[in-house]
């Protein structure tokens, strides 16, 4: 069927977002973060290597590791959700498959970290 | 979803074998597709066989000679056949590029024609490029400026900030990179392409534009510039040899230097 709309009106189309640039640094932001916090995360985990629960359980509780752990976990699931939603961005056109699989992938993400972070935190702040 | 079998009705069969003349020792065969909106027959691969003794040395020369020797039926798009127009932009073994640019001895074997991918195709190897040369209006690629211009003379600009323009200013909007970037072929109804965004930086680099914010404004959206995950097929397949990826980034990295 002829639309007969020319195609500069096609490629206006709604206009822009005047938004990207937050995604784009944050992605950039978190993947340097992630970076550097996995690198301490995968020394910590080598040198309590063969612990005991104890041992572990003092080391969570240090508030400087309760700190980075959280961090951790916040930024790791917020670059996940970051990415995921440019993969769907990119090949889901289906309007309806876009919004609801961008809301279970922000649910997911947003609730996988919270149980992580409630999990360290039980850990420090538990007896 | 994506799709990532093509319809029925453009799925490519084989087509029509032409024979080299008889005599010829040095022959090369071009596979090159075909397809005509007229017949209602699906696209086909037809195989011309050409003797390269009597035959210029670039892509361009034998698709000319097949159309003025072989098969007057063959469509395609050429004009200076010295890649200043970009008309004949096309797939050749795989990559985008100028066919008149393309020396045919750069190939081993056979070669393989096909139009620019992802685009409708008009007939042949002639692709409709509307939505392509829309998206370089709509980033308005024009100088503009609230100041009026010097009286009788031209708006300066530095020697320095002329360099600036260098590389950006020598595309001819072939569509070999918007046409070989994945990002284009799933979202080029809203994202704009390597090829338009390059324009956009064009007029961002430039001194004497006084409208860098609004263009700015203007480009700040996930589709239309940050379908840009810095493949870098434009840059690959640039036959001017530019690089759109780089103006790409240069543009997010404005928008970064702006709202910090």
């Amino acid at each position: 069927m002829k639309d007969f709309r020319t195609p500069l009106k096609k490629v206006e189309g709604l206009g822009s977002a005047h938004a990207g640039s937050g995604h784009w640094w944050h992605q950039r932001l978190t993947a340097i973060v992630n970076l550097l916090l996995i690198v301490w995360f995968a020394v910590s985990v080598v040198t309590l290597a063969g612990a005991d629960y104890r041992t572990l359980v003092w080391w969570v509780k240090d508030p400087v590791v309760t700190v980075l752990l959280t961090l951790l976990i916040a930024s790791v699931f917020y670059h996940l959700k970051l990415g995921l939603q440019v993969v769907i961005e990119d090949y889901v056109h289906d309007e309806a498959w876009k919004m609801t699989s961008l809301l279970l992938v922000s649910f997911l993400s947003a609730f996988f970290a919270l149980l992580g972070i409630v999990m360290v935190l039980k850990i420090s702040f538990g007896g | 979803m994506v799709e990532f079998a093509l319809p029925k009705n453009s799925r490519v069969k084989k087509g029509r074998v032409w024979k080299a003349p008889e005599g010829a020792k040095n022959v090369r065969r071009f596979h090159i597709y075909r397809w005509n909106p007229d017949d209602g027959e699906n696209p086909r691969l037809d195989t011309y066989e050409l003797d390269m003794d009597d035959c210029g040395p670039m892509v361009l020369h034998a698709l000319i000679k097949i159309k003025d020797e072989v098969d007057s039926t063959l469509t395609f798009r050429r004009s200076c056949r010295e890649g200043v127009c970009g008309s004949c932009a096309m797939n050749i073994n795989g990559a985008n590029t100028l066919a008149c640019t393309k020396p045919i001895d750069d190939y081993q074997g056979d070669i393989a024609i096909h139009p620019l991918p992802h685009l409708e195709v008009v007939k042949d190897l002639v692709p409709d490029l509307s939505n392509f040369y829309a998206q370089y209006a709509a980033v308005e690629p024009w100088l503009k400026a609230d100041s009026p211009a010097p009286a009788g003379k031209e708006r300066l600009q530095s020697h320095e900030d002329r360099k600036k323009l260098d590389g950006l200013y020598e595309c001819i909007l072939c569509a070999c990179c918007s046409t070989s970037c994945p990002s284009y072929w799933w979202n080029a109804d809203r994202y704009l392409g390597p090829a338009a965004l390059l324009q956009a930086y064009r007029w961002l680099a430039d001194s004497r534009d006084e409208a860098t914010g609004e263009r700015l404004d203007d480009l700040e959206d996930p589709y239309r510039l940050y379908r840009c995950h810095t493949i870098m097929n434009c840059t690959q397949v640039c036959p001017k040899g530019l690089n759109p990826a780089r103006a790409i980034t240069e543009i997010k990295e404005m928008l970064f230097a702006r709202r910090i």
